[in-house]
Formats: structure tokens, C-alpha cells, sequence
């Protein structure tokens, strides 16, 4: 023992490192709670894992070049799912196109302009009630609106409409907050050198703030092309074996079109209903995989 | 021929609220152009909101800040309501306590404030390629950063950032540069060079400068301001005021008494 010096030399160096009862309870804590989050983890993992497996194991058989590109036959106890895949495109697109220019408008003019006052704190409580709404009462006020008042009828207009409406406050929440992650010594930057705040907005907080933005954008695509209930009745047909020509056109819809052959078609194989859900899915996981690396690579751009 | 103003900025009985919360009382500044002059005193004394009342940013808060009395750059009223804040701001430029590069290429940096005031949209690489090399070499950041003006500026040590800071506010031609603590996120040695180009900079521009660092004030600037809880309390050559401080509260806070 040389190296045990003025302790008495009771047994060695490493006793003034040694645990105490009070590290180990510590440790085990410790252990207990990295063990519990990792099991809630697990918890969420799980049933992501089965829907994925038994939509894979029971439609993936269905899945065919004619399965996608083929009308519903048999009165749709057999045939394909064109008009519903083309009809999900077409709603989802003429939504975005609705949503995203006005979301994103109203979050710049809250963050940007807008001063704290008792009307914008009204406007984001409303926003937030927005998204608190359910989806049939979107649907509801979207037959009102859209469908009777404005007299567009059932059509990809009324029912995209609605659906925007629904998806506003995902693109508005998320496009606020990456507006406010742009750090403010940029604004004040710009704002020294005489820049107004739209040069200011447009030159370093946009660009900045887009990879956010973009996530509110997936967000509601995904939102978008899994509602059933507010296109229901404003615009999704039970069946419409046409392809839609322009947005005044009634269209099939994927979730519409599987909510239809699970409820109201009596013989409908199980492989067609799990293969439109497979279909679905797939197509939402690849609109969402696009924006994904877009944004991924608008943030490698980007260095602060 | 119509004299030029000796004077750059002239504050004359400046009082400022902020909300119910009075920052600055009938405050007294006068600086000579081409002069530094240091503003010291402790924290909260009001010497950054008297700075940033010179080019009005502190307007950004809206009818919140409220500022009487008067003020004139260059003999020009700036607290009247037909002043341009852009153009002021092209004049009076601003220096922050942390470089605040924009997230955009070195080159971008520097021809920022200049596109911005660009009357024409049509641009011209080789004018723009001289104005980057002129406002470079005066920061005397040009032979370091002359290889890589494409690379992002936020990369930079933080001393060059903010020689870069001072860079991209000249090419508008500035008559002021306000500077609110601009060595205090900087090590001794990048605080040193900063102190050094802010001495050369000073005759062709007016140099208001805030600082914290007593010795700051003593080697880099020709007359300091002292305040205090939002006054004047005195104002002379910086040796004099250093060496025999008129005021006792000057004197309490240059031996280190408070502050």
C-alpha cells in the first residue's frame, strides 16, 4: 500500500471513492426511472408496430399494379381503388393550397407584427379552441359554409375548404413557433441597419424558419388525408367511378372509400379493406418522407 | 458655403419612459464628430436606452416608450415626426454587445445594409465586389476572410464576427456608430484588436461607445459620460474625468466603490 497516506491506512485509496448506501439508492433510482420511461416508450412503440405488421401481413397480398390502378367493381366487392387514391391527391392538394398561404400569413402578422394585446391574445385562444374542435363539427360547419352558403355543393372544393379549415391551426402553431425560435438578435440586426420588418422577414427570418414551417405543413397532410368525417358530407362520394376533372366535382376519397367497404358493403373481402389501409398509410408515409428530407436538407443549410 | 456641423449628436434635455417606468431624466449629450466618447456607469443607469434613443430603435416597442426633449444628428432633428427611421438608421448605425452576424454568407453580411438602401434593383458584381474588399479593410478583417466570403458568417470567431458587425455597417456611409458594449462577449486579446480599430475608425465616423470596462473607457475614448440611475452626472475630457473627477459619485464609481 503506497499510496495510503494519512488515513490511517485503513484499506487502501479507493475507500474515500467507495459507494455510500445513499449512492447506491441514488443509482437504483436511477435504474427505476430509465427503466420506466424506456417501458412508455415501448408502450408507444408497440401498437404502431402491430397496425404496421397486420396491415403488411393482411392487405400487402392485395397490393397489386391493378389494385391501384383499377375502378371498384362488383359494386365494390371487388376491383381496385383509383378514384379514391387520385380523389385523397386531390383534396389534400387543394387543401394545402388553402391552408398553407393563409396559416402561414396569419402566424407571420401574430409574430412579426402584431403587438400584445388583448385582441391577439383573443385571436390565439381561438386559435387554439380551432384545433380543440372535433372533425364532425368541422364537417357540420363546412356543409353550412361551403356546401349551402357559398354554393359550391358537394364538391373537392367544399370538402378541401373544410378540411383546411380543420388543419389552419396545425400550420398556424407550428409556423409561430419556428418564426419565434429565429433568434431575435437578428431582427434587431436587420432592424438597425434601417430594414423594415418585411425586408427583415423575408431576407433572415423566412428562410430561417422555413424547416418548421414545413413540419406544421406534414403535419396537416397527414391530418388531411386520414379525415373521414368532414369530407363526408361535403364533398366525398359513396361511390363515384369517375376521376374528378376539376375541383366542383364530387370525388372518392381512401379513408372515405375504406370506412364505406367496412360499414356499408356487405361482402367486401377483409384483403381489400386491409389493402386500401395499407394504401392509405403507405401514401401518407410518402408524402411525409418527401417533406422530411426536404426540411432535413433546409436545415443542413442552415448554421446557428 | 454653409459650415459643416460640429457637432455629430446633441442631446438636449432627453427624459424617457418606459411604460410608467421613467429610464432617462432630462438627459445632456453633446458629441463631437469624429470624437469617442465612452458612456459609463453601472447597470440600469440608462446609458444603452440613451444610446438607442439615437437612432429611435427603442421605438420598436410601440407607444410603450415614450421620449421628450430633443435630439439632432448632424444638426437635423431626429425626433420629428418626417424622419425616415430607415434613413437614421443608415446614418446612425448600431454595434451589439454580442455579435449578431445574420445567418447568410460573409459577403451577404457586408452588402446587406447596402441591397437594403439600394435604390435600383439591378446590381453590379464588380460594385459590390469593391464595396465588400473597401469595408473588409477598413475592419482589417479583409486578408483573413478574403478566401472564404462565401462561407457562412456565423462560422467566424467571435472577434471577427464582430469586426464584421462594424464592417457591414459602413458601406451606407454612416456618420455614427453607436456601439453598446461591443468587446464584452470578447476574450482580452480579440477585445485589444476591437479597441485598436475602433481607435482607427474614429475622425472618419463619430463613436458613441457603452462599456463597462473602466479601463476601456480610459484607453480607447477621448471623453467620457458618466450616468447614473437614468442621469447625467458628468461629462468631460476622458483623462480629466479619470484623474480628477468633479462629482463625487463619479469619483466612488472609477475607484470601484459601487457599480
Amino acid at each position: 500500500m503506497t499510496h495510503s497516506e494519512g488515513d490511517g491506512g485503513v484499506s487502501g485509496p479507493s475507500l474515500m471513492f467507495a459507494a455510500t448506501p445513499l449512492n447506491t439508492r441514488n443509482h437504483r433510482l436511477q435504474w427505476l426511472f430509465r427503466a420506466l420511461f424506456g417501458l412508455m416508450t415501448l408502450i408507444l412503440v408497440v401498437p404502431v408496430g402491430i397496425i404496421f405488421g397486420v396491415l403488411l401481413v393482411r392487405g400487402g397480398p392485395a397490393i397489386s399494379f391493378e389494385f391501384l390502378f383499377s375502378y371498384p367493381s362488383d359494386g365494390m366487392t371487388a376491383g381496385g381503388i383509383w378514384p379514391a387514391l387520385v380523389g385523397t391527391i386531390w383534396l389534400v392538394a387543394v387543401s394545402l393550397v388553402a391552408s398553407v398561404p393563409v396559416g402561414v400569413a396569419a402566424a407571420i402578422y401574430l409574430s412579426e407584427y402584431a403587438s400584445d394585446s388583448w385582441l391577439t391574445r383573443g385571436i390565439n385562444l381561438a386559435i387554439i379552441n380551432l384545433a380543440g374542435v372535433p372533425s364532425i363539427v368541422h364537417a357540420l360547419f363546412g356543409v353550412g359554409a361551403f356546401v349551402i352558403f357559398a354554393g359550391f355543393g358537394t364538391s373537392i372544393l367544399a370538402a378541401s375548404l373544410t378540411l383546411a379549415v380543420m388543419t389552419l391551426p396545425l400550420v398556424i402553431v407550428a409556423t409561430r413557433e419556428s418564426l419565434q425560435a429565429v433568434p431575435m438578435a437578428f431582427r434587431e440586426a436587420c432592424w438597425n441597419m434601417g430594414a423594415t420588418r418585411w425586408q427583415t422577414i423575408r431576407t433572415v427570418v423566412l428562410p430561417n424558419a422555413i424547416s418548421g414551417i414545413l413540419t406544421g405543413v406534414i403535419l396537416s397532410v397527414s391530418r388531411t388525408a386520414g379525415e373521414t368525417a368532414p369530407i363526408m358530407f361535403t364533398g366525398a362520394a359513396f361511390f363515384f367511378p369517375f376521376l374528378p376533372t376539376s375541383v366542383f366535382d364530387q370525388t372518392m376519397a381512401m379513408a372515405m372509400h375504406l370506412f364505406v367497404i367496412s360499414t356499408a358493403v356487405p361482402g367486401a373481402p377483409d384483403e381489400l379493406k386491409y389493402g386500401t389501409a395499407l394504401t392509405l398509410i403507405t401514401l401518407v408515409l410518402l408524402m411525409n418522407a418527401g417533406s422530411i428530407w426536404f426540411r432535413s436538407y433546409l436545415r443542413g443549410k442552415k448554421k446557428w | 458655403m454653409v459650415e459643416a456641423p460640429t457637432l455629430a449628436i446633441d442631446i438636449q434635455n432627453v427624459s424617457l419612459w418606459y411604460g410608467d417606468f421613467q429610464a432617462l431624466f432630462e438627459v445632456d449629450l453633446q458629441v463631437k464628430r469624429g470624437s469617442i466618447t465612452a458612456l459609463i456607469g453601472p447597470s440600469g443607469c440608462g446609458k444603452s436606452t440613451l444610446l438607442r434613443a439615437v437612432n429611435r430603435i427603442n421605438e420598436r416597442l410601440g407607444d410603450y416608450v415614450r421620449t421628450t426633449g430633443e435630439i439632432h444628428v448632424l444638426d437635423q432633428d431626429i425626433l420629428s415626426d418626417d424622419v425616415e427611421l430607415s434613413q437614421l438608421r443608415r446614418h446612425v448605425g448600431m454595434v451589439f454587445q454580442r455579435p449578431n452576424p445574420l445567418p447568410l454568407s460573409i459577403r451577404d453580411n457586408v452588402l446587406f445594409a447596402h441591397r437594403i438602401h439600394r435604390a435600383d434593383e439591378k446590381f453590379n458584381k464588380l460594385e459590390e465586389d469593391e464595396i465588400v474588399e473597401n469595408a473588409l479593410r477598413r475592419v482589417l478583417l479583409w486578408d483573413e476572410v478574403k478566401d472564404r466570403l462565401g462561407r457562412e458568417a456565423t462560422g467566424l470567431s467571435l472577434e471577427e464576427q464582430q469586426k464584421l458587425c462594424i464592417a457591414r455597417l459602413l458601406p451606407v456611409k454612416p456618420t455614427v456608430l453607436l456601439m453598446d458594449e461591443p468587446t464584452s462577449a470578447l476574450d482580452p486579446k480579440a477585445t485589444a484588436a476591437l479597441e485598436e480599430l475602433i481607435w482607427e475608425l474614429h475622425g472618419d465616423y463619430t463613436i458613441l461607445i457603452v462599456t463597462h470596462n473602466m479601463a476601456q473607457a480610459r484607453r480607447a475614448s477621448e471623453e467620457t459620460a458618466f450616468m447614473l440611475l437614468g442621469r447625467m452626472v458628468e461629462h468631460r475630457v476622458t483623462e480629466q474625468i479619470f484623474l480628477a473627477p468633479q462629482e463625487e459619485e463619479t469619483a466612488d464609481y472609477i475607484e470601484g466603490r459601487y457599480g
